[in-house]
Order: structure tokens, then C-alpha cells, then sequence
């Protein structure tokens, strides 16, 4: 059974590896979670992207939602804005392609244009 | 929507879009009326009574009305088509109720779904917001409150070096948050409900 007590070990754990942590420039993931962006499987989406995000130990990467982003019937949709403040649109998104865009874009600094609003819309 | 999880995570969007710090989700089980019940509370913005009147309606729902977006009406019909309830208050600058129950045998009634995932998603994105989940059937209660769980992150100090400062929405939390609340759920509904053993 899990309990509270557990969580102190978590917490033991946590900041040993916490002092490390730097949030200056970072970058930010936006997962669409207006009505058809949950529908459509945007939660599956996010947990991916945290998951990878932590897989990896990027300390510099936050998750967060919105509403609508206004293209329902590419959602799910991600934005990936970078410390400069550029925006990049990804659309259809799933967990797989969630994974790359860790690696390839947050990772490797390479957009994965064929996933981009853009390539999309085309 | 597939479930009642993918439900309350599109609600509670709303909550946090109408700017909330507290999230009240109460999710019950009558087993005498064979209702599952779901109450989704928050401090947020509110509506005013025009606002209300339309905002169940899908068809008022248009580009005006979308930063309240089709949830609503989602819900509702989920509710009705299993011939549970539905009803929404909401008050300008207090807040706004979500209520709605389901006949737990009811052929079209909608699993419960991953509310862990729910949560952890919620908490993820908002780790400021204070969330509170009580589940509640004949065979307990199970609480999760998000600002105990804060305290305990930051130990008996309270925190007050900067040191010992955890946030809610480390990965390593938020893992164990997902496991905590599906076993405390399945506790309370595993044999209530069909889809979770118990
Ligand atoms: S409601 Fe679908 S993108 Fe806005």
C-alpha cells in the first residue's frame, strides 16, 4: 500500500539532486487541453513529454496546458517555445511523437518539421 | 469523452482558465440510489446568470462563448444518457459548481477512468492551484489534498531554507501522486463500480 511515508523518501531522494537544478532559460512545453485537444488524446501526450523530459533529466524544461489553441481538428496540438521566446506548432501529436520531439528539438535544438503545424497544413 | 477521468480534466481546465487556486473535486457513490455522483467546486471568476442560462446549451456554444468551451454540455449529456443528473451554479467573483450523477448499472455509463492521470496532469500544470479529492462510497473515504501533500514536501521546517524546497510537480512526486490516487480510489470503488475489482 502506498503511503505518506513514502513520501518522505521521495523527498530525501529529490533533494540530493535538486541543488543541481537550474531554471534560467528555459524551455517550455504547452499542451492544448481545451475539449477536443482532451478528446482527441492530449493527456497521454503531456504525460508523455514529462515522462521524456525526465527520462533524460532535462532540469530546464517545464510542462504546462492551455486552452484552445483554435485548430480543433489538428489537435492534439503542443507548443514548444524556446528561451528566446520562439514558438513552434505541433500538431496530431502522440506519445511517440511527443518522445521524439524531446530528443530531436529540446535535446538536439533540431526542429521535427514534418510534424509542425506547417508540414501539416500544406 | 471516454470517461469521467477525461471529463474532469476538461472541467477543471475551465477552473484554471477562470483563474482558481482551489479545485474541490468530490467524486461519491449512493449505493441505496445506485448514483455516482461528481462535484467539481472552484474559486474562480464565475459567470453571471445569462452566461449560465447558455452555457449547457451546445448549440449557444459558439466562438463567443468558446473560452467556456463544449465541456459543459459533454458532461451533461454524459450524465443524462444514463439517466443520472446535471446541474451548474455559479456565482460572478465567488465560483462556479459542477454537479452530476449517473446510474452506476446504466448500460451507457461511463467508466471511471484514470483520475491519477487526471490529477497528475492538473498538478503538472498548475502546481500552485490547491486541489482537493475526496472519494467517498459505502466502503470509506479517501482524501487527497494537495497543500498536505506541499507540507510534507517541504518538511517539518515548513521549508523555510530554500534548500528544502520540493515543488509538487517533481516528476519523482507526481509518480508516486499517480499511484497513490488510483490505489486510494480503487479501495473505495473496486467492487462498487463493475469496472474496478476490488
Ligand atoms: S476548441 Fe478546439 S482548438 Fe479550440
Amino acid at each position: 500500500m502506498k503511503s505518506i511515508a513514502e513520501l518522505e523518501e521521495i523527498r530525501k531522494k529529490t533533494l540530493e539532486k535538486i541543488s543541481l537544478r537550474t531554471n534560467a532559460d528555459g524551455i517550455r512545453v504547452v499542451v492544448g487541453m481545451a475539449t477536443c485537444g482532451i478528446a482527441a488524446g492530449a493527456r497521454p501526450v503531456m504525460n508523455a513529454f514529462v515522462e521524456e523530459i525526465n527520462k533524460r533529466s532535462l532540469n530546464n524544461v517545464s510542462v504546462s496546458m492551455t486552452g484552445c489553441i483554435g485548430v480543433c481538428k489538428l489537435e492534439p496540438v503542443v507548443e514548444v517555445i524556446d528561451k528566446d521566446g520562439n514558438k513552434t506548432t505541433y500538431v496530431k501529436m502522440t506519445a511517440e511523437k511527443a518522445a521524439r520531439v524531446v530528443v530531436e528539438h529540446i535535446v538536439n535544438g533540431q526542429v521535427c518539421l514534418d510534424l509542425t503545424i506547417g508540414a501539416v497544413e500544406k | 469523452m471516454r470517461d469521467l477521468s477525461l471529463h474532469i480534466l476538461d472541467i477543471v481546465q475551465n477552473s484554471l482558465k477562470a483563474n482558481s487556486t482551489i479545485v474541490k473535486l468530490h467524486i461519491f457513490e449512493k449505493a441505496e440510489c445506485n448514483k455516482l455522483g461528481l462535484i467539481i467546486e472552484d474559486n474562480g471568476i464565475g459567470m453571471d446568470s445569462d452566461f449560465l442560462k447558455k452555457v449547457d446549451d451546445p448549440f449557444t456554444t459558439t466562438r463567443t462563448t468558446r473560452k467556456i468551451g463544449l465541456g459543459i454540455p459533454m458532461l451533461k449529456e454524459s450524465a443524462l444518457k444514463c439517466e443520472g443528473e446535471f446541474n451548474i451554479c455559479s456565482e460572478k467573483n465567488i465560483g462556479t459548481k459542477v454537479f452530476a450523477t449517473f446510474s452506476i448499472d446504466h448500460i451507457d455509463r461511463l467508466p471511471i477512468g484514470d483520475v491519477g492521470s487526471t490529477m497528475t496532469a492538473l498538478i503538472t500544470a498548475s502546481p500552485d492551484t490547491h486541489f482537493i479529492l475526496l472519494a467517498e462510497s459505502v466502503k470509506g473515504t479517501f482524501i487527497l489534498d494537495t497543500e498536505e501533500i506541499k507540507k510534507t514536501l517541504n518538511g517539518e521546517d515548513g521549508g523555510s531554507e530554500m534548500q528544502n524546497l520540493i515543488s509538487i510537480n517533481e516528476f519523482a512526486v507526481i509518480q508516486w501522486l499517480k499511484e497513490y490516487i488510483n490505489e486510494g480510489l480503487k479501495n473505495i470503488f473496486g467492487g462498487v463500480l463493475n469496472e474496478i475489482d476490488s
